[in-house]
């Protein structure tokens, strides 16, 4: 079976809805050349009336992408620099997302933006380096984190096909994950449905993007202690709080490994959404960067205030002596 | 009689800046009387803009417009009575009631909302511009935006972008003197055209008190544009006779003197527009804007408010409901 890279899953899926829907576009900076890859090929494919290449103008594109949707146009923005959002923050939240509503329904915005390299990117530093998902997921700006190439093709696929804006979270930690993946079975996976990557009786770990790997990979250390179920929600917003809790109802016990600064992030939401649906056999805990943190330049400062693998390890036993 | 070649366009005009006019007061009552809540920002003074700017617009071509918006949405052809039912927050409204006065929206014509953040719409009309014209069809846009817009960085990305991608975009800055109280002369550092002559494109000042000099330029400036000449801007001088918003009725703020609010009102656009046609024309154009807006306020207040338990409704096109806040 061929293998598949997660970055290449998302250009190949990029390339299939460029072939199927002549409304989509794509926009960004550097992307005629392919700077991070995700566009390669595209320009010599679908020439530069559809893969176009943008000024240093963030806040200006992504707002002449709200109006090309709202005109009938489906606009991929690509940001190669997970702190952009902050600066078109505004565009995304303050604009794009309230048209619907504002409109009564008039208008619809289908704008993907892809975020080829979030998070950490190992000496990248403050400015490069943060993973801003909890904010759109707090808007209410779907958001999509996948962590395997098939997810990265079928939830991009759904991304530029979804009517409302989408922003799709590739964490550098999981650009270069490879998969044997038959091509026949790539298809979309549907935004809000969240999957199991390992069962197990003794407690469920919420792992986002990347860190499922880090996850499956404690798990599997741990196997002759304790029994570990690994949940991907690959959607934090909508969160399939259903999938999560059907786990949770079997294990008693829920650890959440998230890669994103801890005060109002995604693991407190994910926990107090558990909790206050079930009673748990322990205090569940969270795995996050710290409170407000800012990515060290030094590689083992910026590892420092990333969760890793023994982070969760000690987080799991905590959880089981509870 | 009006029978010059002028006075053909003469009555359809001032019938708009009437109509704004009146709107106008009409909805600064209804503030007044409770049935508007969080107010409005008068477009008094200002009506040649929007009239004339409309008027040399196809209906298929596109706006967008600001917090001081009805006058935009009045003259490009939203019905009255569902504008003013959205000021009241009333289901019939333009925007079923979600919108309000400083988002007032009408896509079937053309319409792209207003938007309440200063300097956001003009990218944001120029993607659309841009989008039609890549579906095949050859519409332009107008944006309108304040003097303090010029301000705003992202205002002039979008001159960039229209710039680079010669997208048919008729930016319409209404210097209307003052960024809510900031005065120009204290705020704008250069001009307002040299900010858009800095990117290549053309630029005017305008009398923004008179309909037709608003529409001739508007139509020099779109037929340019619809030709394939790229964007242009068009610097219209106007005063703004009222509040900043309605909240300065009851809360007095201290920066602009009687003498020069009495200056700026000299110069009325419903009294120039108004000279230029026959006593009977004119009075006959009144009564009917007074029916129409007689009518307009009884639709609205006799509509019905909208259901709370439909408050989050169109906040997905997908159809996506939220959790509720609580369980």
């Amino acid at each position: 079976m061929p293998r598949l890279s997660y970055l290449k899953a998302l250009n190949r899926a990029l390339g299939d809805e460029l072939a199927r829907d002549p409304s989509v576009v794509v926009l960004g900076e550097d992307i005629r050349v392919a700077a991070s890859n995700l566009t390669a090929g595209l320009l010599k494919k679908y020439g530069p009336e559809r893969i176009i290449d943008t000024p240093l103008a963030e806040q200006g594109f992504t707002n002449f992408a709200t109006g090309a949707a709202l005109a009938g146009l489906r606009p991929v923005i690509e940001f190669q620099i997970p702190s952009l959002l902050f600066l078109v923050f505004e565009q995304i939240a303050n604009q794009a997302h309230k048209f619907s509503l504002m409109t009564g329904g008039q208008a619809r915005v289908p704008v993907t933006y892809v975020v080829t390299g979030s998070g950490s990117r190992s000496g990248w530093a403050g400015q490069h380096s943060d993973h801003p998902y909890g904010l759109l997921a707090h808007v209410g700006v779907k958001t999509l984190v996948p962590a395997t190439p098939a997810d990265a093709y079928g939830l991009l696929l759904s991304a530029v096909r979804d009517d409302d804006p989408v922003v799709l979270f590739a964490p550098a930690g999981a650009l270069g994950v490879r998969a044997d993946v038959d091509p026949t079975e790539l298809a979309a996976v549907p935004i809000g449905v969240g999957t199991l990557r390992r069962p197990g009786d003794d407690v469920t770990v919420v792992a986002v993007g990347h860190l499922v790997h880090d996850a499956l990979a404690v798990a599997e250390e741990l196997a002759d202690q304790v029994s570990v179920e690994v949940f991907d929600p690959r959607t934090l917003y909508p969160f399939d709080i259903d999938g999560l809790l059907a786990s949770v109802g079997r294990t008693g016990r829920l650890v959440v490994v998230d890669d994103s600064n801890r005060s109002c992030g995604i693991g407190a939401e994910i926990i107090a959404s558990v909790v206050e649906r079930v009673a748990l056999a322990a205090p569940p805990r969270r795995v996050t960067r710290p409170d407000g943190a800012v990515l060290p330049f030094a590689a083992a400062l910026d590892r420092a205030v990333q969760p890793g693998r023994e982070q969760l390890t000690a987080a799991i036993q905590l959880v089981m002596k509870g | 009689m009006t029978s010059t070649a002028a006075g053909v366009d003469a009555g359809p005009l001032y019938r708009t800046v009437r109509l704004i006019r009146r709107f106008e007061e009409r909805a600064i009552d209804l503030v007044r009387a409770g049935e508007i809540v969080g107010g409005i920002h008068p477009y008094l003074g200002q009506e040649a803009i929007a009239a004339g700017v409309c008027a040399a617009l196809r209906p298929d071509d596109l706006i967008t417009s600001t917090h001081r918006g009805h006058g935009h949405v009045l003259a490009k052809g939203a019905d009255p009575a569902r504008m003013l039912a959205e000021l009241c927050g009333r289901a019939t409204g333009l925007n079923g009631g979600r919108g309000g006065s400083m988002h007032a929206a009408d896509f079937s014509v053309g319409i792209f909302g207003a938007n309440a953040i200063v300097g956001a719409a003009g990218s944001i009309l120029t993607g659309a511009v841009w989008a039609k014209r890549r579906l095949g069809g050859d519409q332009v846009g107008a944006t309108f935006f304040g003097d303090g817009a010029v301000n705003e960085g992202m205002l002039l990305e979008g001159f960039s972008l229209a710039a680079l991608w010669s997208v048919p975009v008729v930016f319409v800055c209404e210097n209307n003197g003052y960024a809510t109280t900031m005065p120009v002369a204290q705020a704008v550092a250069g001009t307002i055209t040299g900010r858009a002559e800095a990117f290549g494109i053309p630029a005017v000042v305008v009398d923004g008190q008179d309909p037709e000099a608003v529409r001739d330029a508007t139509r020099e400036a779109v037929d340019a544009a619809r030709a394939g000449g790229g964007p242009r801007l068009l610097e219209c001088r106007t005063y703004r006779f009222d509040a900043h918003h309605t909240f300065e009725h009851d809360v007095r703020l201290d920066y602009r003197d009687a003498a020069e609010v009495a200056q700026g009102r000299s110069r009325d656009p419903v009294e120039i527009q108004g000279a230029r046609l026959d006593p009977a024309q004119r009075a006959a154009i009144d009564a009917e804007v007074e029916a129409v807006l007689a009518e307009a306020v009884e639709f609205a207040l006799a509509s019905p408010t909208p259901d709370p338990a439909d408050a989050l409704a169109y906040l997905y096109a997908s159809g996506l409901r939220p959790r509720p806040g609580s369980a």
